[in-house]
């Protein structure tokens, strides 16, 4: 039966939200007026609050009814139908509700309301700023809520609701023609890829940085506003840190999403997508140290206005870019286009416009300073920073828009056939590579110079540069000493990738320097040393990760498909055949078997032994399923599959000189509207990580091929040889029990035993023949892992002879790849080392804040963050 | 000179390069004919390719091999370009498994030795959202 209630719940709550937002940032608007500050009068606050609240409990009523919607599993709802299923786990329902673009919308929305209600409570002390602010929030809901508004006026379409039904969507298909109240009986389910617990935290943490975006730039405007060109970089300094640390956290989980989970190879692929978060969050912290730098020396306030709001407007552009369809054939993994584009264009082109005119009408009466800055001081240094990470933003940019560079052209009736790079990582990587060496070393300097007490003179940083300096060069030289004595498992003899670590190296030790130094003083002004500390260690990670990686799965069998090119041509994929060992680098790999999991079961159980049901998700064991030494579930019970388009494949890897072995279990799906979804299984070590993937399977779609029936006849006891493997013939027994089949009154069935002697160890087959009402009826047996189908033909009961057929099939394959990647672990650790920084700036920012005291009579050093 | 519109300058410079590298490094879309040319002319950067795969009457792919038994890094197919220009394509890796379904292909790479050395290929499939599906997806109801 088809719920129109809840849909209707959820639309009118958006439209409730989005009128809401008019009224709110109207009145919000009328409550910032001098007028209304100056009387007191605060009726319109008031009404502005009132209204704002409204629209929060109405988004709160939309995402509700949005997740019941997928939760009770309505598929008369497009949106449950088109992302969820009956046999998704509820954390992955989760996922379901962002996975498509007005979820993901509404996540925005919602995060934008738990900030501004946050901001509303902690303005009450301090008034001036609630009404400017709140009516920039409200005007950005007002944008936002509008994106699922799904209204149509005349030929104008406003938003894509996220509760269309189904019969409205496809209004041409015959079967709601026959039945307007058909309710699908199943979804058609989550993006497989998007099946992995990252995927349930990495999208409402990036989104809760997006939205806290929002809050400086708020501010920002606000001071421009209202003319207060100053005071507003206090209480905006720690919301842009937050906004800096969740958005750095919410990328690197992205990072290692896709390292764990898609394959090529890394956590970085500089889609257009991941580039449109990057870029901003380097902008905002540049914009950060802009603002620090202004709190101590009151210089590069008109910096910080365009900073702050750069970020902002690049968080809008990242929008327009991966929501709008523009990017076309530029990446695999933008939103599919709801034809919002132009709608996104307004959203962009309105702050973007507002911004620029309000900056440009108050520039002159921004307050500057004429003093000039030593270059032996600190914020002089940090300056320097910030220019780095806006340029490294722009070089990304640059590229980046290229597609926009296309449409736009095209627009205007040029016609442009530019492309993406063809080799995109050699591109970024020749400008992001110097940018990460300046910012290391500028952190390593700008944060010396910031601390040095007294007047910074070159002596003084001579002697503050010195150890530091000379524990760089040292601990730089043993590295590479190392390496080339092949102490570890590669050689850097880069001279780029050398400079890159010796400037990180710096980094480290400066900024360590400088939290041993604060020790004594106040730890708790260290945040900035310890997030540059992360940011080198990042550095560091990234260096030794992308730069060393090594395929390990060359193909080193001298079989090769043509000549005609050279040998320098990468071929980074092996064939391993079922159970026939390769070796590879140090290790001797090989491939034993399809997996698949089973509820209950800690270890993934061998597809062999789960007899299919008619139902894909249970399956009956055929013999008992053990983990370790326990037990699990006994012959002929009926088990229940995690994910049975997921198959496991155990790959074995064994040191040839020494004895440590692993198993990896490599996953890969064939999915009917995706293709080969290969996921990674990575082995970590302290120094590395072992990375390894299937690249092609046979198609499990498609029949095997058979080859022809061997006929055999047999008595007990008999030896046969069956496609080169010696098998006895045991006997026969009576079974009472058939897998799958359901046994009535007067049928009988017998298996035979056999027992095949494989390469690695012995198999045994029980093909089955029966008589069921009345007819004869074979299950033969099938043994993979040597390719050989082995039926049950007949019984001479005159004889005591049995007649066996069998045929043989090629044997299974995996095509693999596999590659190390040194101290990853490094960029892991520095990411979560770079966030603990950020927290303590945080903590320190936000009790600044609160005070009232003027820190000008006391520049008690400060310093934050930088980042690569 | 302020020492601050120095580093203005050697901002808007570094600016400027960063332009000019873009600029320098992006790619194009081209024709074969056009990828042909540019081997000729000993140009051999890469470039985008955008084009179909060769079919037969019956709609059955042509001219595609890989044979992982053989050699599992090399996949060569034929590909027909907007001006119906065919090449023969070859791709040292492991064939994406969704080939055949592609609508559109996108290739990067260049000409080497009379045939394209692809070593990127996007492709585009048919959208997971066609309204045909749902037919199939509930013919069992």
């Amino acid at each position: 039966m088809i719920n129109t209630l809840i849909g209707d719940i959820g639309h009118a709550s958006v439209i409730v939200a989005f009128v809401a937002a008019i009224v709110s940032s109207y009145a919000y608007f009328m409550a910032s007026r001098s007028k209304a500050e100056a009387t007191g009068d605060d009726s319109w606050r008031k009404l502005a609050r009132g209204a704002f609240y409204v629209h929060g409990a109405a988004v709160l009523m939309v995402v509700f009814s949005l997740f019941n919607i997928i939760y009770e599993h309505r598929y008369e709802y497009y949106y449950a139908w088109s992302h969820s299923s009956n046999h998704l786990p509820v954390h992955y329902m989760i996922s379901c509700f962002w996975e498509g673009q007005e979820g993901s919308f509404l996540l925005w929305i919602f995060w934008h309301v738990a900030l501004g209600v946050v901001l509303i409570n902690a303005g009450k002390k301090n008034k001036v700023w609630e009404a400017p602010v709140m009516a920039m929030f409200s005007f950005v809901q007002l944008f936002l809520t509008s994106m699922i508004l799904g209204i149509v006026i005349g030929d104008l379409k406003i938003g894509s609701s996220p509760f269309i039904l189904m019969r409205d969507f496809m209004t041409d298909a015959p079967v709601f023609a026959m039945d307007p109240n058909f309710v699908p009986q199943d979804g058609t389910g989550l993006n497989p890829l998007l099946q992995n617990y990252w995927m349930v935290i990495h999208p409402p943490t990036l989104f809760l940085g997006f939205a806290a975006t929002l809050v400086p730039f708020a501010f920002a405007m606000a001071g421009l506003w209202k003319g207060k060109f100053t005071e507003w970089v206090k209480p905006a300094l720690p919301w842009a840190l937050f906004a800096g640390v969740i958005l750095g956290i919410g990328t690197m989980m992205g990072a290692y999403w896709a390292y764990e989970t898609l394959n090529f190879g890394g956590y970085w692929n500089w889609d257009p997508v991941e580039n449109a978060v990057y870029i901003p969050w380097l902008v905002l912290i540049g914009a950060i140290h802009t603002m620090v730098a202004y709190r101590r020396g009151k210089q590069g306030l008109k910096a910080s206005y365009i900073l702050v709001i750069a970020s902002f407007i690049l968080i809008l552009y990242a929008t327009f870019l991966t929501r709008s369809g523009i990017l076309g054939n530029a990446s695999v993994h933008s939103f599919t286009d709801l034809g919002l584009s132009g709608q996104l264009f307004a959203y962009l082109a309105a702050f973007a416009l507002m911004a620029l005119a309000l900056l440009v009408y108050r520039w002159k009466s921004i307050p500057t300073t004429e003093k000039e800055l030593s270059t032996y001081n600190g914020e002089f240094w940090v300056f320097i920073g910030a220019a780095v990470l806006c340029l490294a933003g722009f070089q990304v940019l640059v590229t980046t828009s290229i597609p926009v560079y296309n449409s736009f052209l095209g627009f205007i009736g040029i016609e442009s056939n530019a492309a993406l790079p063809a080799d995109q990582i050699e591109h970024y990587t020749k400008f992001q590579l110097w940018a990460g060496v300046g910012i290391a070393i500028l952190t390593g300097i700008g944060q010396l110079l910031w601390w040095n007490k007294g007047e910074n003179t070159k002596k003084t940083f001579l002697d503050a540069i010195t150890i530091p300096g000379m524990l760089t060069l040292l601990f730089a030289s043993l590295v590479i000493v190392l390496s080339k004595m092949g102490m570890l498992s590669e050689t850097i003899d880069n001279p780029v990738y050398i400079t890159l670590l010796v400037a990180a190296l710096f980094a480290v030790f400066a900024n360590l320097s400088i939290i041993l130094n604060l020790l004594h003083r106040k730890v708790a002004l260290s945040g900035g040393a310890v997030s540059h500390i992360g940011i080198a260690l990042m550095l560091l990670g990234i260096l030794f990760s992308s730069g060393y990686s090594n395929i390990i799965s060359q193909n080193t069998s001298g079989m090769v498909y043509s000549r005609e090119f050279p040998d320098d041509i990468n071929r980074d994929n092996v064939l391993l055949w079922r159970n026939t060992p390769v070796e590879m680098d140090k290790y001797t790999v090989s491939y034993h078997g399809q997996y698949q999991e089973v509820k209950g079961v800690p270890e993934y159980v061998d597809r062999e032994l789960l007899f299919p049901t008619s139902d894909e998700y249970k399956a009956i064991a055929r013999g008992d399923i053990k983990a370790g030494d326990k037990v699990y579930f006994q012959t002929g019970d009926t088990l229940e599959l995690e994910s049975p388009e997921n198959t496991y494949y155990q790959v074995q890897y064994k040191e040839r000189e020494g004895d440590k072995e692993f198993t990896l279990y490599p996953r890969a799906q064939v999915n009917p509207n995706m293709g080969l979804l290969a996921s990674p299984d990575i082995k970590h070590f302290i120094d590395k990580d072992l990375y390894s993937h299937v690249s092609s399977v046979p198609d499990p779609n498609e029949e095997k091929d058979w080859g022809d029936l061997m006929e055999f006849e047999v008595s007990a006891g008999d030896t046969i040889i069956l496609n080169d493997y010696v098998a006895v013939f045991n006997g026969i027994e009576r079974i009472e029990k058939v897998p799958g089949v359901e046994m009535a009154q007067g049928d009988v069935a017998v298996q035979a035993d056999l027992k095949i002697m494989g390469e690695r160890k012995n198999y045994h087959a029980h093909p089955v023949l029966m008589i069921k009402d009345q007819m004869l009826g074979r299950v033969p047996e099938e043994v993979a892992d040597l390719g050989l189908r082995i039926t049950f033909l007949n019984i001479d009961t005159e004889n005591n002879r049995f007649k066996i057929g069998v045929n043989a099939t090629q044997k299974d394959y995996i095509i693999l790849k596999a590659m190390e990647k040194p101290f990853v672990n490094i960029l892991w650790i520095g990411t979560i080392v770079m966030s603990i920084g950020f927290v303590m700036a945080i903590v320190r920012r936000n009790k600044e804040g609160g005070s009232n005291k003027k820190p000008a009579t006391t520049p008690k050093p400060k310093r934050k963050v930088q980042a690569a | 000179m302020k020492k601050s519109h120095i580093i203005g300058i050697v901002v808007i410079a570094l600016a400027i390069g960063i332009i000019m590298s873009s600029a320098g490094d992006a790619s194009t879309y081209v024709s074969f004919g056009e990828a042909i040319e540019r081997a000729e002319e000993g140009n051999n950067t890469k470039v985008h390719v955008v084009g179909r795969l060769k079919k037969d009457a019956q709609g059955h792919i042509v001219g595609m091999n890989y044979d992982p038994l053989i050699d599992p890094n090399y996949f060569s197919f034929t590909l027909v370009d907007t001006n119906r220009v065919e090449q023969q394509v070859v791709y040292f890796n492991p064939k994406p498994q969704d080939f055949e379904r592609s609508e559109q292909v996108v290739i990067t790479g260049n000409m080497q030795n009379n045939v394209f050395v692809a070593d990127k290929i996007l492709l585009k499939c048919p959208s997971k959202y066609v309204e045909k599906e749902i037919q199939q997806n509930t013919a069992s109801l």
